[in-house]
């Protein structure tokens, strides 16, 4: 056989711009950045809070911003994002054999939202939201 | 071939990943509260101090604040690798040293409530 | 029996004469209800006799004729020309190099699927007088799923990192070798891990998920990779925490 095969090259860069579901990938890759944002805000609070009470308070003032707020949202919908990709998988990695059959998908991630809405209201009802 | 140690990071990315997918949105959405005039109890400084003074609340602090930094750290991590970054030992360093930065100073200023 | 014109947009590739694959429209008359690979063999009967490509059964069971089809792998047996318009791109699939026009270079792939040990290593050996292994339907549904995949490599066009890593064992090989783990009368599971259990294996996976969406037969490699996973981080703790547990 003379002649070699042909490699295609595949692009280092935006090769996640070729397909939809590699933009759906990325999209959900990239909540890592704003859970460690926000996981730093938590670290600032704790450090103002370890401060005392004006630098503390100086903190809870800036949470007042418009940056703060518009922060919050970009992360909220990235929060979100990461949620909902997360339950709708679980299926897949933790599939569970209840006698012969396979408890079907629908259950599985119902009961994770049913659990999530459930820690999310107890949250905000203990930390004295309403 | 060797077995990898990755599960060890794995691990703690999936915690993470589980955990944050529980908490974040509504923790986000408590730390927005002030800003639309409503300031949860919890957020008070004497109410916040209590809580964080409790074994129990510095624990669950700890945890929420641990495991988003080490859950985004390794995605990061794999995400630069996605978008064409190829160092990745470099990168695995400077987001672990980061998360474990951020853990150290987390349980730092625990300590001192 | 009602015609339609098709335009084929086809990558063509000789080792022997082609320094670069090139494109190569064909216009061919079809009916209606055929399948790309009909067209593709239309084209070979009366146009083109020099066009290749690898095909078998014709049903979507031997895995011989996944390609690129308009960017996606598929098997050109299984796709229907009426859910395609204007002109049709066939290209081989992707991430393989390219033997000669549509047929791709598959060494890779199965190297990595004899790695995996992708035969049952009997937990206790029986004589064939001793009689069959016995398995409950249970215990069969645990892997049946996994025993469907046809080797088809469409899971390997679709995944991104097999394409950036090509050292990544990739999701056939791994869901191959979760189908023996999970069976009950195997007890191969450890010989595995070796191969699996590395960064070339189940860890350069991050979850994608496109393997599971282009395949077939609805293995569902992702869910196998991620079960994967899972198991071996478990494996990691004990191994390293309690080192005097047997597996």
């Amino acid at each position: 056989m003379t002649g070699k095969p042909y490699v295609r090259e595949v692009p280092r860069f935006g090769w996640f711009f070729r397909q939809p579901r590699y933009m759906r990938y990325m999209a959900r890759e990239v909540t890592c950045i704003f859970i460690g944002a926000y996981a730093v805000v938590l670290l600032v609070a704790l450090k103002r809070l370890s401060e005392g009470r004006q630098a503390y308070e100086a903190f809870l003032q800036a949470l007042t911003s418009p940056a703060s707020v518009i922060f919050h949202l970009v992360v909220l919908a990235f929060a979100l994002y990461h949620t909902t990709s997360w339950f709708n998988v679980t299926p897949k990695a933790m599939p569970i054999q209840a006698g012969e059959d396979f408890l079907p998908g629908w259950v599985i991630v119902g009961a994770h939202y049913a659990a999530w809405l459930l820690v999310s209201v107890a949250l905000l009802v203990l930390a004295g939201a309403f | 071939m060797a077995k990898s140690n990755k599960p060890v990071i794995w691990g703690l990315f999936a915690a993470g990943g589980t955990v944050t997918a529980f908490v974040t949105p509504a923790l986000v959405l408590l730390t927005l509260l002030p800003a639309a005039g409503v300031m949860p109890e919890l957020l008070a400084y004497d109410n916040l101090r209590a809580f964080a003074g409790h074994w129990l609340g510095k624990a669950a602090v700890f945890a929420v604040i641990f495991l988003s930094l080490w859950h985004a750290a390794h995605r990061l991590r794999v995400t630069l690798h996605d978008f064409g970054v190829r160092a990745d030992l470099l990168v695995a360093i400077v987001v672990y040293l980061a998360a474990a930065a951020g853990s150290l100073a987390a349980a730092y200023y625990l300590l001192r409530l | 029996m009602s015609q339609r014109q098709v335009e084929l947009e086809v990558l063509r590739y000789n080792p022997e004469t082609d320094a670069e694959p090139y494109f190569q429209r064909y216009v061919v008359e079809c009916e209606v209800e055929w399948v790309v690979l009909d067209a593709l063999n239309r084209i070979k009967e009366t146009i083109d006799p020099t066009l290749s490509y690898r095909w078998s059964c014709h049903m979507a069971v031997c895995g011989s004729c996944g390609m690129m089809i308009n960017g996606e792998p598929k098997l050109s047996c299984k796709s229907f020309l009426r859910d395609y318009q204007g002109v049709i791109r066939v290209e081989p699939l992707a991430h393989f190099p390219i033997q000669r026009d549509l047929v791709t270079v598959i060494d890779d792939f199965v190297t990595k699927l004899k790695r995996v040990k992708p035969y049952l290593i009997p937990k206790e050996e029986k004589s064939i007088a001793a009689g069959e292994y016995l398995q409950t339907p249970a215990e069969l549904k645990k892997y049946k799923q996994y025993t469907l995949c046809i080797n088809c490599m469409l899971c390997y066009a679709a995944c991104p990192e097999y394409g950036l890593v090509p050292q990544f064992i990739g999701p056939a090989a791994i869901s191959v070798a979760h189908r023996y783990n999970q069976d009950s009368r195997d007890g191969g599971r450890e010989a595995r891990q070796q191969e699996i259990a590395t960064n070339e294996g189940v860890w350069e996976c991050s979850f994608v998920g496109a393997c599971s969406e282009v395949c077939p037969e609805h293995v569902d490699p992702a869910g196998a990779l991620q079960q994967v996973k899972i198991k071996s981080t478990v494996d990691w703790y004990q191994e390293h925490l309690m080192p005097w547990r047997s597996k």
